[in-house]
Parts: C-alpha cells; sequence; structure tokens
C-alpha cells in the first residue's frame, strides 16, 4: 500500500497550485459575486494541459489519468469551486466522446476542447428529476439520416456556453417495453436548439447552469455517441466515475480552503491578548476541519486510483462524493463559526464556501442517492 | 546558440521565518522548508527560452543546458527547469562539495562548464544567472565564473535580444538603464524583472520524463577536494550575533505656548546627546 504520490503527480499538484493562486485565487470572489463564468480562463488552462490532463496526446490531451485530473480540480476548487464544476462538467462530456464516441467524433471535437477553445457539456437532467433516468421525457427520432430532438433539459453546467453538448433522449422500447435512451452530440446553433432560462444560484457561481430547450433540433444521425439504446449506461458511467470524482475533489477543494483559512486567521485573531488558535475549542474546529480533510482527500484519490487501474469505482466515488460534500459543509460551518462575526461578512470567503458546499450535495446525485448505491453495493458484498 | 542557465535551488523565501540558523555550524537548517528554484534562476531559465525559441525560428539550431550545484535532493528541481522547457540538465552533488562558498562554488561550475564544452566540442554562447539569489544574495558567483573561464560578464541584466550572434544587452545601473551591444561568449546575470517566468504546464512535465538529465560527482570532475567544499572556501561564517531591534520611545513634552523651534531644538538636542 503506497500513499504517495509519485515525484510527477507531486510536480503537477505544485503546477495546478501555481496556476491556481495566480490566476484564479485574486478574481475568485468576483465571479462569485457577479456570477460571472470565466470563459477566457479556458485556454490558459489549455495551455497548463487541465481540461485534457486525461485524455491521450492523439486527441491533444497530456494522456495522463484520473488522479493527474482529480487533483487540478481540488487546486482549481481551493479558490473557487464555481469554475472547477464548470471544468469538470467539460470533461465529463469529453469523458462521453473519448470513452464511447468514434474516432471520428474523438478527432473533431476533443482536440479543441482540450485547447480549452471549445466547452463541452452533458445533459441528462430533465424538470420531471436527474436521478430518474428512466422518467426522461426528451425524444429523439431518427428520419432521413437526421436526429429530430424534442424536450427540455435543466439545471445542466456550461447550458449557455457548451459549443457541444452530449444529450440524452429517449429512442425507442426494449422488448419489455420500457424505454431506451440514447446520448447524442449536439452542436450550439444547431437549428431547433437554444438554451433556455439560465440559473441564479445559491452557489458554486462561476458556472452556467440553465436549461436547455430542443423543439425540433434537426442533428445528423452520426452525432449519436455509442450505440443506439446506450444513452443510460454511458450517463451512468461518466457521471458515476467522472462526475462524482470530480464533486469530490472539488468538495475536498473547498475543506482546503477552510482549513487553510481557519488556520491563518485563528492565528492572527487576536482575542484577550492572544491568538484564538491557542483556544481550545478553536482547535477542536481546526482538528474537525483537518480530519474531514484527509478523509475526504484519501476518499477522492482512491477511487480516482482505482479508475485509473481499471478497475470497478463506483461505490468508492460514491463514497467519496457523499462524506467529501457532507464534510465541506461541516467545514465551511466550522469556519464561520471560528470567524464569528467576521464569518458572515462577504469580504471573506466562508460563505462562499459554504453555498458552494450545499451546491455540491445535489450535483451528481444527492447524499441519499449515494447512500441508495453505497447500501446496495454493502449488502451484496458484507 | 548553445545557452547555459545556472540554477540555484533554496528555502522557499515565502517560508524565511521559519529558517533557523544551528549555532554550532552555522549552517542553514532546511528541515521543513520547501526548496524552489531561485526567484532569479528561474527569470534566467525563462530569458533563456525565449532566445532559443526566438533563435530557433530563425532557422539556428538552439538549445538550454541547465546546471546545479546542489544537495541530490534537489534533483527534482531541474526536473522543474526541464518541464519549463530547458532541453537537458547536469546537477553536481557530492558531500565534497557541500559548504562551498562563492568563490569554491564558480571553481567547481567554471570546471564544469569546461567538462561540458568538452564534451560536445562546442563552447557554450551564453551563460545566464540569476544576478543574486534570494538566500546568499552575494551577486557573487555569476561574475566569478566569468573570470574562471576568462570571458566577459555583465550583471544587473534588465534586457537581452539577438540578433544573429550580436547581442543587445540592457544593464541596469543605480540611475540609469546601459546599453551593451557584442558578440563572443558572454555570461549574463539578470534581475528579476527582466520577465515574468511562464509557469509549468502539464505536458512539459509530460515531456521532462524523455530529457536527459545527467548527475555528476567528484569521481566525474576529478576536482582537487582541498580546492572544493567546505575546504576550499576562503570565506568562513563569523560569529553569529541576533541584532537588538527594539525601539524604546520617549516623549518630548514642551509648554502650551512653545514653538515649532523649541520641538526642533528639543530633537536637537537629544540627537547630539545620542552621538548622531
Amino acid at each position: 500500500m503506497n500513499f504517495n504520490f509519485t515525484e510527477e503527480q507531486e510536480m503537477l499538484k505544485a503546477a495546478f497550485a501555481e496556476f491556481a493562486k495566480e490566476e484564479i485565487a485574486p478574481k475568485a470572489a468576483e465571479w462569485d459575486e457577479s456570477n460571472h463564468t470565466p470563459l477566457e480562463l479556458m485556454p490558459k488552462m489549455g495551455e497548463m494541459g487541465i481540461p485534457g490532463v486525461f485524455v491521450p496526446e492523439q486527441y491533444g490531451g497530456v494522456g495522463l489519468g484520473h488522479i493527474e485530473r482529480v487533483a487540478a480540480l481540488e487546486e482549481i476548487a481551493r479558490y473557487s469551486a464555481g469554475l472547477a464544476m464548470m471544468v469538470f462538467t467539460h470533461q465529463l462530456g469529453m469523458a462521453a466522446i473519448l470513452d464511447y464516441g468514434t474516432e471520428e467524433q474523438k478527432m473533431k471535437y476533443l482536440p479543441d476542447m482540450c485547447a480549452g477553445t471549445s466547452i463541452c457539456g452533458l445533459a441528462v437532467t430533465e424538470p420531471g428529476g436527474g436521478s430518474d433516468v428512466a422518467g426522461q421525457k426528451t425524444e429523439a427520432q431518427l428520419t432521413d439520416g437526421r436526429w429530430l430532438i424534442n424536450g427540455r433539459k435543466c439545471f445542466i453546467t456550461n447550458s449557455h456556453c457548451a459549443a457541444v453538448t452530449a444529450v440524452t433522449c429517449k429512442t425507442g422500447e426494449d422488448e419489455k417495453g420500457r424505454s431506451t435512451f440514447s446520448c447524442i452530440l449536439v452542436e450550439a446553433g444547431t437549428e431547433g436548439f437554444r438554451p433556455g432560462r439560465e440559473e441564479n444560484k445559491l452557489g458554486l457561481r462561476g458556472s452556467m447552469t440553465g436549461e436547455l430547450i430542443m423543439n425540433n433540433a434537426r442533428v445528423p444521425e452520426e452525432n449519436l455517441i455509442g450505440e443506439a439504446g446506450m444513452g443510460t449506461p454511458i450517463a451512468m458511467k461518466e457521471i458515476g466515475e467522472v462526475g462524482r470524482a470530480s464533486m469530490a475533489a472539488i468538495a475536498t477543494g473547498i475543506i482546503r480552503g477552510c482549513l487553510e483559512d481557519a488556520v491563518k486567521f485563528s492565528k492572527e485573531r487576536i482575542v484577550y491578548g492572544k491568538p484564538i488558535s491557542k483556544l481550545q475549542a478553536i482547535q477542536f474546529h481546526i482538528a474537525e476541519i483537518r480530519c474531514d480533510y484527509e478523509a475526504a482527500r484519501l476518499m477522492t484519490y482512491r477511487a480516482a486510483a482505482l479508475k485509473d487501474e481499471g478497475k470497478p469505482a463506483a461505490t468508492e466515488f460514491s463514497m467519496a462524493k457523499y462524506f467529501a460534500t457532507e464534510a465541506a459543509c461541516r467545514s465551511s460551518r466550522k469556519l464561520i463559526e471560528i470567524m464569528g462575526g467576521y464569518g458572515v461578512v462577504n469580504e471573506y470567503a466562508a460563505g462562499r464556501y459554504h453555498r458552494d458546499a450545499l451546491g455540491c450535495i445535489s450535483s451528481g446525485g444527492t447524499s441519499e442517492i449515494q447512500k441508495i448505491i453505497i447500501a446496495g453495493d454493502t449488502l451484496k458484498k458484507f | 546558440m548553445r545557452i547555459l542557465v545556472l540554477v540555484k535551488p533554496v528555502p522557499d523565501p515565502e517560508k524565511y521565518n521559519e529558517l533557523q540558523i544551528d549555532r554550532e555550524t552555522k549552517r542553514l537548517m532546511r528541515e521543513g522548508v520547501p526548496t524552489v528554484i531561485d526567484p532569479a534562476s528561474k527569470s534566467a531559465l525563462e530569458a533563456a527560452l525565449v532566445l532559443r525559441d526566438e533563435r530557433n525560428a530563425a532557422g539556428e539550431e538552439s538549445s538550454i543546458t541547465v546546471l546545479s550545484m546542489a544537495p541530490d535532493f534537489s534533483r527534482d528541481k531541474l526536473v522543474e527547469c526541464l518541464a519549463m522547457g530547458a532541453d537537458k540538465a547536469c546537477l553536481l552533488s557530492d558531500r565534497a562539495f557541500g559548504g562551498a562558498d562563492t568563490y569554491a562554488t564558480s571553481f567547481v561550475l567554471a570546471a564544469v562548464v569546461k567538462k561540458l564544452s568538452a564534451d560536445e566540442g562546442q563552447d557554450f554562447d551564453l551563460i545566464l544567472a540569476g544576478n543574486e539569489s534570494a538566500d546568499g544574495a552575494t551577486a557573487q558567483v555569476p561574475v566569478q565564473l566569468a573570470e574562471w573561464l576568462g570571458i566577459s560578464h555583465i550583471s544587473r541584466v534588465c534586457g537581452i535580444a539577438a540578433e544573429g550572434k550580436r547581442l543587445r544587452v540592457i544593464k541596469k545601473s543605480e540611475d540609469e538603464l546601459l546599453t551593451f551591444e557584442g558578440e563572443g561568449q558572454i555570461v549574463l546575470a539578470v534581475t528579476r524583472d527582466i520577465n515574468r517566468p511562464r509557469l509549468i504546464n502539464a505536458m512539459g512535465i509530460v515531456k521532462a520524463r524523455k530529457k536527459p538529465l545527467t548527475i555528476w560527482t567528484n569521481e566525474e570532475l576529478k576536482l582537487d577536494e582541498d580546492a572544493v567544499g567546505l575546504k576550499g572556501s576562503p570565506t568562513q561564517p563569523g560569529r553569529l550575533i541576533t541584532p537588538d531591534l527594539s525601539r524604546s520611545g520617549q516623549p518630548l513634552t514642551a509648554g502650551a505656548d512653545a514653538g515649532a523651534e523649541d520641538a526642533a531644538k528639543a530633537i536637537l538636542s537629544l540627537l547630539k546627546k545620542e552621538g548622531f
């Protein structure tokens, strides 16, 4: 058992951390306040190799794995969980193309996406629900070599900025009469396809979330990812392994922000003639945040390592996502308590961390959904 | 253009408040303080990268070798230089080199520059270094190296441009900028304001795996052990003094009708009394 990053991974983490400190930290509060999605930073991220860190070199990526992808997200989320949300959703769509797309699709889309000059998305959730995948209403019919898509997706990250979105649609029924779904790439500017309402969110601001409306949207037949009827497994695999890994990494980044800010504030804040870090009541909070950080980190990177080894990791990602996002909520609340009145002043990041942590709970499946997955696996194995 | 960049790993300047000096050996205790590439060395490497890419684009085959004399745990700092874009790296690491002052350091570096040139059958056209490191800040090594090699040198360089073999160098003096133009081998010691070093990216780190990194000890260099390291260093640390930085305030009071002149006289007399 080895819990150490390789020398190369340490170097990558340091490089991502330096990038985040220079390019993200100074602007994160402003993006949150103005709900600005910093698309202008994406080409620079592309130069850093962040979007395509897990994509093979022949498609414009760096050719590394999910440990490195998760490490980049943690470093970004340390300062801006909202931006990390945008980046991971971009990677979620890219992963669907990479894992299930044709060679032509990979060559057509992935290089620009790795460069950060084209943004990707994945649209599953509908007004009727997100985790109820079988209840999706969006339909696609194949006529004359084109998919005719009708329906509405909601709570879709990158809804208003994605050049290409992988959309799950009902495309038929199996022999038992159950709906089957397919995953189809829809490009921005397609006739009959447009973003709808953009949400004004509590947290994870700095990433766009909104509706996608398809009203007789016509898409070439070759835009299908994988085979017809594979939409649900594609969405479940990518959300389960890439999406939840990312939410766990983002939450881990938030907890680290809480930890670093808690230490800094408690050493600087003098009460009754000494820093509050000397008070046991404050130390207990700090110890708890530290434990949450270490545990979230271990669970997240272990799950990512399993995926890189090609082993099943869906339950491990669910556990990491569940634990890390709940821990981020706890830690950010503790930070607010440590900071007292300053904790609720928006000049400090504590409130933003808490809003972002709350935002993480519903993304990629709520804590209850994760517990259902974890329990299902546990009841089989123990 | 063949460029050599001297790189110095130093304790992270952001953590200098955590550094301690061993009162017995008078050496820096680096434990727990991360090592980073000296910021001025990074600027030197950035300047080299820009020059190399310009010369390559102009059809002149150019390369960068980075050279460092440091403990072997600094190997990863040289990998960082390769990840930034340098082509080759050479680390000199031997206990015999430890404790060297600037004189002994530059002596070893000069020997290595000669060996590298002899091995490859070609001299370096340009040697770049940070003007002064964040830890020692003596600004002596680049100049001493040039003197050992018998070539020209310019310190406090804040601008470099190349046209063919001709270099145009801007040096910062106390109150003006001086421009030099010329050809031939030279050592340039750059200041941090010459550029903003690029960030290392993921692809650079992956590419660094395949770039050559040589580690040499004194077995390869065969230098006289009395001329290197602590033994070869004429400068030895003297007494360690912790300066008394405490301040004492002395309130000066004057009557309600006292003017500025009275106050000035009172201050002047106090200063005279203190020996100023």
